[in-house]
């Protein structure tokens, strides 16, 4: 049985609630502050009582976040934000943890940390902000730089093959991974609204902008003129549509995921794909998670599957073991097994 | 047996050894637990390699098991009284540990021209010579266990498994023991499988019987002094359970959640192994991915109000520096075990050594003062995990214990406390919705902040690692990090106030004082009463707060004209000593073989001091 730990609010609170009163240091322009405004904004629509809330970050450009949020927060070191999170949520079951880092900071220097919290499955909401450079050490390559790219420590292109978020968070036996948009704020908090609904690590990864050393990195699907055509937002039990019209969609053709338009070649809707978010099997979802090319870039809520989390599993073990366990005081453990008075 | 061959003895040494999967480790720990049970002090040493299992017969997999009883153990003892070796390879390795004139036990069977030739041996090891300077009896322990085996029907592997059961059976007899502690074992042990208790128990008597039955034996019986001991009610304990259970009744008096975040290494492991059987005491134990999860967990843990640890050995340490900055940095407490091993790099992982103490004191970027304890012997762990507990809690600093693996795998008698007679630990705890709350700032007396835990109304903060002034905010301002840099020092430092006095024991007049710290007490404690007892006078002080040191170290040292700082390692110790009292001239005596100290080392070199 599924069983909640985080307080519900006795209140209703609003964005403002939120905002800290720390002056915001992020350059004017950076799509980190629509990412900072929507999750303001997904913290009343949880429900969740406000003391109960904890940020928990790394280091990088977005991990500055717990400063501008009037929340309980942590901005620890570089690649560790994981980890940390992992011991606030098991020392009390009852906060409601956030974690949010960059793409260098999750996937590179943190890489083992993610996929291992990522596997464990324990209740914590990560939010990844993918602009695919280090912008805090000015512009060299990130783990999910496009190859090829010309950074700072690239002088010649990269030769590194990018990672794919949602690929690795499901490699990793991820139950929840969803992709957004910085510019697309209401998305970004539909989906952490669901991400924090999820019983298990959720996983958001935002696309955002760095102005200053990556400007435009996700242009080419990103610009309003494109947008529509280069994205598709999936909703569960509904067609897999897209284009300005929603005149495109996808269809599996038995080997791969197609682009199709209904009313050419025969196609009605009968033929596109139903998104299903909580199929338990990862194929869909992750051919879903990997579209890129000629396929659109999947954004929503890729996969949303229910698996217990190791928060429920932990609890529970600890509640049977204070039930049932041998000792009940530490008085009981001192004087078990062989003693002999003197 | 008749009484008038018995040979009385203040203390024995038992030494086991032999192949990797022998079983020597086993038949240690049922000889130890006997001789508690029936009212000796003890101590207990493991001398293990670090693979599981090396090749069959060779010097490599010699697994062994020093047992030292009698009245006032201190310590596992050097040399030993009686040597069981089950194979040619642990003979040869061990034979170096066996006291002139000692009793021997081999397993002849097992002395095959293979066996030996493996071992290193290019002819018979039983020259005259040994045999006239070592009681030596060559016992058939293999074929004798293999027979039992067959009677009752066992296949030779299960029979096999039985041997060290023989020579436990010879060392009972030879120690005047009964059979009565080991028989209870096997019967609880193996409650299910009574084909197992029924062997084992045969071949045990086995052994016991065969030695009745040799002439030499029966002018080899050593009867061990009973233990003078205050009143009480005892156990046997090794070191890492005694830090597990500190923290266990450290948890449980603060009123504090216990949380170990922890990674798997030798040989800090069973720190861990035993504070996971303990949810029903609410210990939360988490296995992380890797020793900086670890850290990093337990920091996040303390962030959410528990007590948090961290356990780990030497290159464990080196992973978590950064984190424990953090730690530092955050003010939040936290403990960690160091269980000292064999450095650097990997090392001699299922060594001791005493060289993690440079790295408990400085191994972090900037400015990063934290406190240092070491415990000093494997009951006092219990004492020592409960102390860096408190001083955590109540000082909202992250503490390091060192331990070691002569302290974690050792094992001793330890006095059962009440944990309602253990000092108070009070936690720095903020009160939800106080006005006053600032993140850092600090009383007057300890210079600690407050602990606001997430989950309190009207006090979320954020803490991180980057440089905070003391109402909470970021502050790259100089004059801040200045002060904020002097204050989590001056935290640190006035720890001191609330520590005992550093005590010299022997002869306190002497013109010598010997200075040791942690896992070497019980060698150095012995070797300075010896001589005190043999009329030379040294006095000898022990370090258990490292840092900060007691308020009266200096005026202890500099009332000495000779000191000599003993430690297994090239002379952290006496390093550390001598930037704080340059005034007071310090030799050293190291050891860095993996080894403790031996008693009758430390008095031939302090003897030499004396004389000089």
């Amino acid at each position: 049985m599924e069983r909640h730990f985080v307080p519900k609010a006795d209140r209703e609170y609003t964005k403002a609630d939120f905002a800290s009163d720390q002056m915001v240091k992020w350059c004017p322009g950076c799509g980190d502050h629509a990412i900072l405004s929507s999750l303001l904004n997904t913290f009343p629509k949880t429900g969740h009582k406000k003391e109960n809330i904890c940020m928990v970050s790394g280091i990088g450009c977005s991990s500055r976040i717990p400063y501008y949020v009037d929340t309980y927060g942590f901005h620890s070191i570089h690649g560790r934000a994981c980890a940390i999170a992992t011991g606030v949520k098991l020392a009390n079951p009852a906060l409601s943890v956030w974690v949010n880092m960059g793409d260098g900071d999750s996937m590179a220097i943190g890489g083992n940390h993610l996929i291992h919290a990522v596997r464990r499955n324990q209740d914590l909401n990560i939010t990844i902000f993918n602009n695919e450079i280090y912008g805090l050490t000015k512009g060299q390559y990130s783990p999910t730089t496009k190859f090829g790219q010309v950074t700072k420590t690239s002088p010649f292109g990269t030769i590194d093959y990018p990672f794919n978020p949602g690929e690795l968070v499901m490699g990793a036996q991820g139950t929840f991974f969803a992709r957004a948009l910085d510019c697309v704020p209401a998305l970004t908090t539909d989906i952490m609204t669901r991400a924090a609904q999820h019983d298990g690590t959720s996983v958001v990864e935002v696309l955002q902008n760095c102005m200053i050393f990556n400007d435009k990195t996700h242009a080419a699907i990103t610009d309003r003129a494109v947008r529509d055509d280069r994205t598709i937002v999936l909703e569960h039990g509904k067609p897999m549509l897209f284009g300005k019209n929603k005149e495109k969609g996808l269809r599996f053709n038995g080997r791969q995921l197609e682009v199709v338009t209904i009313g050419e070649n025969g196609v009605t809707i009968d033929d596109i794909m139903i998104h299903d978010e909580t199929t338990e099997d990862t194929g869909i979802h992750m051919m879903l998670a990997h579209m890129h090319g000629d396929l659109p870039v999947a954004l929503g809520v890729i996969r949303n599957v229910k698996k217990t989390s190791y928060t429920q599993l932990y609890e529970n073990q600890m509640d049977e073991q204070k039930a049932n366990g041998k000792y009940k005081c530490v008085d009981d453990l001192l004087n078990s097994g062989d003693t002999w008075e003197v | 047996m008749s009484q008038d061959q018995i040979c009385n003895k203040e203390d024995l040494v038992v030494r086991f050894a032999g192949d990797s999967g022998d079983g020597m480790q086993l038949s240690g720990t049922l000889f130890s637990d006997a001789s508690a049970l029936t009212g000796n002090d003890i101590a207990t040493f493991p001398d293990y390699p670090a693979e599981i299992r090396a090749p069959h017969n060779t010097i490599a997999g010699v697994s062994g098991y020093q047992v030292h009883v009698g009245n006032h153990i201190y310590s596992s003892g050097d040399k030993c009284d009686i040597l069981i070796a089950m194979n040619p390879a642990s003979f040869k390795s061990n034979l170096k540990w066996a006291k002139k004139g000692a009793t021997v036990i081999v397993d002849i069977d097992t002395f095959t021209d293979e066996a030996m030739e493996k071992a290193g041996y290019t002819e018979n090891p039983f020259t005259d010579e040994l045999e006239r300077a070592y009681t030596i009896i060559k016992a058939p322990v293999t074929s004798f266990t293999a027979k039992i085996g067959q009677e009752q029907g066992a296949d030779k592997k299960t029979a096999d498994k039985c041997r060290n059961m023989f020579a436990l059976g010879i060392v009972f007899y030879a120690t005047h023991k009964t059979l009565d502690q080991t028989f209870a074992y096997l019967e609880r042990k193996f409650a299910k499988k009574p084909d197992v208790v029924k062997l084992n128990k045969a071949v045990l008597s086995a052994g016991y019987e065969y030695a009745d039955k040799l002439e030499v034996m029966h002018s080899h019986i050593f009867e061990v002094a009973h233990a003078e001991m205050p009143k009480g009610k005892y156990r046997n304990i090794t070191g890492n359970v005694a830090t597990a259970w500190g923290l266990l009744a450290a948890s449980e008096r603060s009123g504090r959640q216990l949380f170990l975040g922890s990674y798997p290494i030798t040989p800090a492991t069973d720190v861990m192994v035993e504070l996971s059987k303990h949810k029903s005491l609410g210990a939360r134990v988490f296995q992380a991915e890797d020793e900086i999860a670890g850290v990093c967990s337990a920091i996040g843990a303390s962030y959410a109000g528990a007590l948090a640890c961290t356990s780990t050995s030497g290159p464990g340490l080196s992973l978590k520096s950064e984190a424990l900055g953090l730690a530092v940095m955050v003010e939040l407490p936290l403990v960690v075990v160091d269980v000292q091993r064999g450095g650097p790099s990997t090392g001699l992982p299922t060594k001791t050594e005493q060289s993690d103490l440079n790295q408990a004191l400085y191994g972090r970027n900037g400015e990063a003062p934290l406190v240092v304890v070491a415990a000093s012997s494997s009951a006092n762990c219990f004492y020592w995990a409960y102390n860096a507990a408190k001083i955590a809690l109540e000082h909202m600093t992250p503490v390091i214990l060192l331990t070691d693996g002569y302290l974690g795998n050792g094992s001793q008698l330890f006095r059962i406390p009440k944990v309602a007679d253990l000092p108070s630990i009070t936690p720095r705890l903020a009160t939800p919705n106080d006005p006053n709350f600032r993140p850092f700032r600090r009383d007057d007396e300890k210079f600690a902040r407050w602990w606001a835990l997430p989950g309190m109304e009207g006090l979320s903060h954020r803490v991180g690692g980057l440089e905070k002034c003391p109402d909470g905010p970021l502050s790259t301002d100089p004059e801040n990090h200045a002060l904020m840099t002097k204050n989590r020092q001056e935290k640190v430092n006035r720890v001191a106030n609330y520590i005992p006095d550093q005590e010299v024991s022997g002869n306190p007049d002497a013109d010598l004082l010997v200075v040791g710290w942690g896992g070497t007490a019980g060698a150095l404690t012995l070797a300075v009463e010896e001589m005190n007892n043999e009329g030379k006078k040294v006095a000898y002080t022990h370090f258990n707060y490292i840092c900060p040191l007691p308020k009266n170290t200096g005026d202890i040292l500099r009332k000495y004209k000779k000191i000599v700082v003993c430690e297994l390692n090239n002379g952290q110790f006496a390093g550390y000593l001598r930037t704080q009292f340059p005034e007071c001239p310090m030799t050293q005596y190291n050891k860095i073989m993996g080894l403790p100290f031996e008693v009758c080392e430390l008095k031939e070199h302090f003897t030499k001091l004396l004389e000089k």
